[in-house]
């Protein structure tokens, strides 16, 4: 069992790493869209520096939400999918492990993101420290909800904006406790609640993920 | 065993059709003379507010939409669980026709509270928590009838549309705390907190009229959907 995750992480991991180039554009498309915030509000340092929090939480979310699009796009293609279902394999079990492989491809390099972005919104270093907290804690269970989206809308053709009207209602509350956490931090109040919700969240989006994205997946592959 | 025999009957389209033609005009005059009652005695019967004076009379509507409109979320909720475990094709008919009455009745709840907002509170909207959480009820609406219509395989559409709103309604508390969380720290709840005053019965009756009339037209509407979907089933009149 143990074994089968590690296999189904290992897999996405090297298939990633060998097309960079489309896991680099999600990245690329929060940089831009963080430098189009200063260019429409003036470059005020105070006023970026108290938007700071809100606009790389909203940005992380759109980027993650570019690359669930392709999730299982090209598993699809393959036939892949379908052998998933059939696997001896628990499909929920599977399917964490793809989901914490997304997790890694993305989550890695936004963290990596964050200072450089606090930087060019003029945010506080302080804040950074929660900032990387929030996101360690949100961007797992932003991909766990997102997966569902992505798997309940494999192979359609509006599937970019649709899953976008499916998935960012869901995943409100994250981004409700991920900013508001780095606000607080900002203005030197405790933050903790907001970080133990993240955390909470993430636990359960542990737990009920999994056994969604499956039973979406086998609705999106077995119904013809 | 009678109980789970009236609920297997109820999943026959055959069955099903017949009840619903023989409740149809009873429910659809019910439903009219509460409406009608509702909307006299809201504008006519009923005295002015002492505070509010004529403009209290915007929850004869509002409040019976806003209170439909979480409802039907939960009907629809209860049928993809049904669909779901039996695969019962009523159960999505149900959930599929009653979708856009919801998404109607948000829009309604939101518009009517907008034009009440206005005068009462002096603007149109505020980002309040029962508010927002009311415009995130409607993009979950939203969504879900995107999926819908994205779909062209109805089985397909139907599993996949049971299991989005299963998670919806998973979310919907999880989204209710977030939001009133965030609404008490960013402004106070100071509307939320509005106490509410005992209603006076000659208010109150109308009221409930129109909430029953609302909830009727509701079962009526989608009746008449979830009939035409069994025949688009069968291919022919049962």
């Amino acid at each position: 069992m143990l074994k089968a995750l590690c296999c189904i992480i290992q897999r996405d991991l090297r298939l990633t790493f060998r097309r960079r180039g489309e896991c680099v554009m999600p990245l690329f498309f929060l940089v831009i869209v963080s430098s189009l915030f200063p260019m429409a509000l003036g470059s005020d340092p105070k006023l970026l520096a108290q938007l700071a929090p809100a606009i790389i939480w909203v940005g992380v979310v759109l980027s993650l939400l570019m690359s669930l699009d392709r999730l299982f796009r090209s598993d699809a293609q393959a036939g892949i999918l379908e052998q998933f279902v059939l696997s001896p394999y628990p499909l929920s079990l599977l399917m964490l492990g793809k989901s914490v492989a997304h997790g890694l491809v993305m989550g890695v390099p936004l963290l990596l993101l964050a200072p450089v972005l606090c930087l060019l919104l003029q945010g506080s270093f302080e804040s950074l420290g929660v900032l990387w907290l929030s996101l360690v804690l949100g961007i797992p269970t932003l991909s766990l909800t997102g997966s569902v989206g992505a798997a309940l809308t494999i192979g359609l053709r509006e599937g970019g904006a649709l899953l976008a009207i499916i998935i960012l209602p869901l995943m409100i509350p994250i981004v409700i406790f991920g900013a508001s956490a780095v606000t607080a931090a900002n203005q030197g109040i405790s933050y903790d609640s907001e970080l133990l919700l993240l955390g909470a969240l993430l636990l359960l989006a542990v737990v009920l993920g999994p056994v969604a994205i499956s039973a979406a997946l086998r609705a999106s592959v077995t119904c013809v | 065993m009678r109980v789970m025999d009236v609920f297997h009957r109820l999943g026959s389209p055959k069955y099903c059709y017949q009840i619903l033609g023989y409740c149809l005009p009873w429910v659809s005059l019910l439903c009219a003379g509460l409406m009608v009652y509702g909307v006299f005695g809201g504008l006519f019967l009923a005295p002015p507010d002492y505070q509010q004076g004529d403009g209290f009379r915007m929850i004869y509507i509002h409040v019976p939409a806003a209170f439909l409109s979480l409802m039907i979320y939960g009907i629809i909720f209860v049928s993809s669980v049904i669909y779901v475990v039996w695969h019962i094709k009523l159960a999505d008919a149900v959930a599929k026709s009653s979708a856009l009455l919801g998404a109607t009745y948000t829009v309604i709840a939101l518009f009517s509270g907008a034009l009440w907002g206005k005068p009462m509170w002096g603007t149109w909207w505020i980002w309040d928590a029962r508010l927002t959480s009311e415009l995130i009820l409607l993009f979950l609406y939203v969504g879900y009838m995107g999926l819908r219509s994205a779909i062209p395989n109805p089985k397909r559409a139907a599993q996949a549309c049971a299991i989005l709103a299963i998670v919806g309604m998973m979310d919907i508390p999880i989204i209710h705390f977030s939001v009133d969380w965030w609404a008490t720290l960013h402004q106070g709840a100071t509307l939320a907190k509005f106490a509410k005053p005992s209603i006076a019965p000659e208010m109150l009756y109308p009221l409930l009229a129109m909430i029953a009339g609302f909830g009727l037209f509701y079962a009526v509407i989608v009746s008449i959907r979830v009939r035409g979907d069994i025949i688009i089933g069968a291919g022919k009149i049962p």
